[in-house]
C-alpha cells in the first residue's frame, strides 16, 4: 500500500486531521498568523460535504460554530490574539450550555494588535480565564508538526467525551513550518462521538446528572425539543437562580475534568532518570529546550525536560513530585511568565524557579536556556 | 374556532416574565398563528434569540429554542441554517439586540441573504436593563440616560435591512396583529433573509419617562404615529422624524434602476453554498 506521505504546513495538519477527526463546519474570521487554517478548511470543508463559512468577526464566528454544533456536527474555528479576545463571551456561552467545540489560537505577541507575524505564547493565560465565571478548561499545546495531527484529534475527542470548548494552542512557527509527513492510517485512528439520549423526548433532559457528569446532548430537529440559554439553569435547561442548583452545577463543570484529569493531563519526560535540574516547556520553546537539554548533558549537567503537550489542566501531583526533588526548574516561555506564574505556586520554597521570558517575537535560542541550566547547578 | 396558542406553548413555562399589557405577546402571537399557516413540524423549527425581554419569547415555544448572547443570535442562527438548510429557523431580537450590540450581524445576515427570518420587537427602548435609550428612540425623547431629551439619530431598521440586502422587509405594530401575522408569514414563504419589524409599546420603561406609562397610552402613541409607506413616499424626511411607517419596503423586481434597488439579492445563501460543495466535489474527482 502507498504510504502517505506529503508535504504539510502545521495549518493544514490542524485542519486535515479537524475533518480526520469528523469536523463539518468551520466558522472563521482572517487573522494573521491563523489565516491558513481558514483558507485550508474553505477548500476542504464543501468536498466533504461540510460547510466553512467567514463571518463578519470573531463573535460571530464563534456564535456559527455553537448554533451547528447544537444540530450535531463537530465545529472548529482559527484565530489569534485578538480575534480570541472577542470570542470569549461566545466561548463562555459554550462552556455554560455544554456545547463541544474546538478553538484553534495561533498565538501572536499581545496585548492589543501586538506583534501580528511574529512568535509568542501570548495566550497561556487568556485560554484559562478568558472569559468571566468558572469553567474548567482543556487547553493543548502541540510542538511538532506530527503532534499537531495528533493533538487536533485529540481536542474534538475531547470536545466530544467532555461536552466542552477545547483549546488548541500553536506557536506561529509551529503553524508556519512545513515538511514531509507520514500521518497515521485512518483505521489507526480513535474517533470519539458524543453521547446521544437513548431516553424518548418526554423523558429526556438536556443536563441530566442521572446519567453522570456529562449529560447525553441531543441534537436539534431530533424530536427533543429543548431550550438552550447561557444563563444559570437546572436539568431542564430553563433559567434558575436557586443558590444550590447553581452551586451543584459549576461544580459539575469542574468536575468534568478534575475527576478524568488522568485521562486528560498529557506530558513527556526527556532525559528525566538522573535530572537535577529540569527544564518545563511547551510548544515550540520546548524544541529549543530539547537541543539545550543535549547540549547541557555534553558538559555532565544532570538535566532533563517535563514538556507538556497539555497545558490545561497541568499534572499536578507529577509537577509537586519534582518541585520537591530539583535542584531548580527552568521555565523558557515566549510570555511574561504565565505558567512559571503557576509552577511558582506549585513549587512553595520547595525549589527555585529560574525564568526565561522573550516576548520580542524571537524564539529563545538553546543558548538562552542552555546558559541558565549551567547557572541552575 | 379560537386558534390553539397551547399547541405551541410551554405552558409549564407560563405565566411569562412580561409586564401585563406589554406588546412582545402580541408578537408571540403573530408568530404562532403563522407558524400554524405554514404547516411546519415544531421538529424542524428552531427559534434563536440574543439577550434581553424580547428574547426571552424561545423559552416559552415549544421548539428547538436556543437563548445566546446579547445581540449574536444571528450568527448563531446563522450556523444552524448552514448545517441543516432544511429547516426553519427564526430568530426573536429586540431593537437594541438586534441594531446596536448586534448590528453587525445584522447587515451581514442582510447581505448573505440566508433563508432565516428575523423579527424585532421595536419598543424603542432597552427594556430588560431599565429603559436606556437605544438606536430607536426618537430624538427628543426621554430614557433613563437621557433625561435631557435623546440627541442620538435612529435608524430606520426596515431601511437599513434593505439597503443591507435582505430580499423581504416589512413593518406592522402591535395594534394590528392581522397585520403582523400577514408579514411574518410572508417572512417564512419566503426564500432568503427575511425581517418584519414589529413595533412594540413598552409602556413600563419607554412609555413612563415620556408620559405614557400604560398600555393604551402607549399604544395610542404608537397609532398616532402610523403612517402607510405609500403615504411616506411623498413625505418630508423632517416630518417623519418619530413616525412609524408600515408596510412592505421590498419591491422583488430586480429590473429596478440600481439607486431604487441597490444590494438586490442574487442569490439565496444555503443553495449558493451547495453549489460551492458541488463544484468543489467535481474537482476533486479530476
Ligand atoms: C454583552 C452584554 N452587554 C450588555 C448586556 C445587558 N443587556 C441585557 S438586555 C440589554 C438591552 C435590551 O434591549 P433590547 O435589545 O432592545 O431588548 P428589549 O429588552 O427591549 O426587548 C442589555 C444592554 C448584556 N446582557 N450583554
Amino acid at each position: 500500500m502507498k504510504k502517505s506521505v506529503r508535504f504539510y504546513s502545521g495549518a493544514e495538519l490542524v485542519g486535515k486531521a479537524a475533518i480526520d477527526a469528523g469536523c463539518r463546519f468551520f466558522g472563521g474570521y482572517p487573522i494573521t498568523p491563523s489565516s491558513e487554517i481558514a483558507e485550508y478548511m474553505s477548500v476542504e470543508m464543501p468536498k466533504v460535504n461540510g460547510t466553512y463559512i467567514q463571518m463578519e468577526d470573531e463573535i460571530g464566528a464563534m456564535g456559527s460554530i455553537i448554533g451547528a454544533s447544537l444540530t450535531g456536527a463537530k465545529v472548529l474555528t482559527a484565530t489569534s490574539g485578538p480575534g480570541f479576545s472577542l470570542k470569549q463571551e461566545n466561548i463562555g456561552y459554550a462552556y455554560m450550555a455544554e456545547v463541544p467545540c474546538v478553538i484553534c489560537n495561533v498565538m501572536r505577541g499581545g496585548p492589543s494588535t501586538g506583534l501580528p507575524t511574529a512568535l509568542a505564547q501570548a495566550d497561556i493565560m487568556q485560554a484559562k480565564w478568558g472569559t468571566h465565571g468558572d469553567h474548567p478548561v482543556i487547553a493543548l499545546t502541540p510542538a511538532y508538526l506530527e503532534e499537531i495531527y495528533e493533538l487536533t484529534i485529540k481536542a474534538f475527542n475531547f470536545a466530544e467525551i467532555y461536552r466542552m470548548p477545547i483549546m488548541l494552542l500553536l506557536d506561529e512557527v509551529i503553524a508556519h513550518l512545513s515538511a514531509a509527513i507520514e500521518l497515521p492510517k485512518k483505521e489507526m485512528l480513535v474517533i470519539k462521538d458524543r453521547r446521544k439520549p437513548t431516553v424518548p423526548p418526554e423523558k429526556y433532559f438536556p443536563y441530566d446528572t442521572a446519567y453522570g457528569d456529562v449529560p447525553p446532548m441531543a441534537n436539534f430537529f431530533e424530536g427533543y425539543r429543548y431550550h438552550v440559554t447561557g444563563l444559570s439553569h437546572d436539568k431542564t435547561g430553563f433559567p434558575t437562580t436557586d443558590p444550590d442548583l447553581v452551586q451543584a452545577d459549576q461544580e459539575r463543570h469542574l468536575r468534568k475534568v478534575k475527576a478524568n484529569i488522568n485521562n486528560i493531563i498529557d506530558y513527556e519526560y526527556y532525559q528525566m532518570k538522573d535530572a537535577e535540574v529540569i527544564v518545563f516547556a511547551y510548544g515550540s520553546t520546548a524544541r529549543a529546550a530539547r537541543v539545550a537539554v543535549d547540549n547541557a548533558r555534553k558538559l555532565g549537567i544532570k538535566v532533563g525536560m517535563m514538556r507538556f503537550r497539555v497545558i490545561w489542566p497541568l499534572p499536578e501531583t507529577e509537577i509537586l513530585k519534582l518541585c520537591s526533588k530539583a535542584k531548580a526548574i527552568i521555565i523558557p516561555e515566549m510570555n511574561m511568565g504565565q505558567l512559571s506564574d503557576v509552577i511558582e505556586r506549585y513549587a512553595a520554597d520547595r525549589t527555585k524557579i529560574l525564568r526565561i521570558n522573550h516576548v520580542g517575537g524571537v524564539p529563545i535560542h538553546p543558548t538562552d536556556i542552555c546558559n541558565v541550566i549551567k547557572e541552575a547547578i | 374556532m379560537a386558534f390553539e396558542y397551547e399547541k405551541y406553548l410551554r405552558m409549564d413555562k407560563i405565566p411569562h416574565l412580561w409586564c401585563p399589557g406589554c406588546g412582545i405577546g402580541v408578537v408571540l402571537k403573530a408568530m404562532l398563528r403563522s407558524v400554524e399557516n405554514m404547516g411546519w413540524d415544531k421538529n424542524d423549527i428552531a427559534f434563536v434569540s440574543g439577550i434581553g425581554c424580547t428574547s426571552r419569547a424561545p423559552g416559552y415555544i415549544d421548539c428547538n429554542t436556543l437563548h445566546t448572547t446579547h445581540g449574536r443570535a444571528l450568527s448563531f442562527a446563522t450556523g444552524i441554517k448552514l448545517a441543516q438548510p432544511a429547516k426553519h429557523v427564526v430568530v426573536f431580537s429586540g431593537d437594541g439586540d438586534a441594531t446596536a450590540i448586534g448590528g453587525n450581524h445584522f447587515i451581514h445576515a442582510c447581505r448573505r441573504n440566508i433563508d432565516i427570518t428575523l423579527v424585532v420587537v421595536n419598543n424603542n427602548t432597552y427594556g430588560m436593563t431599565g429603559g436606556q435609550h437605544s438606536p430607536t428612540t426618537p430624538i427628543g425623547y426621554k430614557a433613563s440616560t437621557t433625561i435631557y431629551g435623546n440627541i442620538d439619530p435612529t435608524f430606520d431598521i426596515c431601511l437599513l435591512a434593505k439597503a443591507a440586502g435582505a430580499s423581504y422587509v416589512a413593518r406592522a405594530t402591535v395594534n394590528k396583529g392581522k397585520m403582523l401575522e400577514k408579514y411574518i408569514t410572508k417572512g417564512f414563504e419566503h426564500k432568503g433573509f427575511s425581517v418584519i419589524v414589529a413595533t412594540a409599546n413598552c409602556h413600563t420603561q419607554f412609555g413612563r419617562k415620556n408620559k405614557m406609562s400604560d398600555p393604551i397610552s402607549a399604544r395610542k402613541w404608537i397609532e398616532s404615529r402610523e403612517i402607510p409607506i405609500d403615504k411616506a413616499r411623498n413625505m418630508k424626511a423632517l416630518e417623519l422624524n418619530d413616525k412609524i411607517i408600515t408596510g412592505e419596503f421590498i419591491s422583488e423586481e430586480p429590473e429596478q434602476t440600481y439607486w431604487e434597488n441597490y444590494n438586490h439579492p442574487i442569490h439565496e445563501y444555503t443553495e449558493a453554498y451547495q453549489r460551492i460543495r458541488e463544484k468543489a466535489q467535481a474537482q476533486d474527482k479530476h
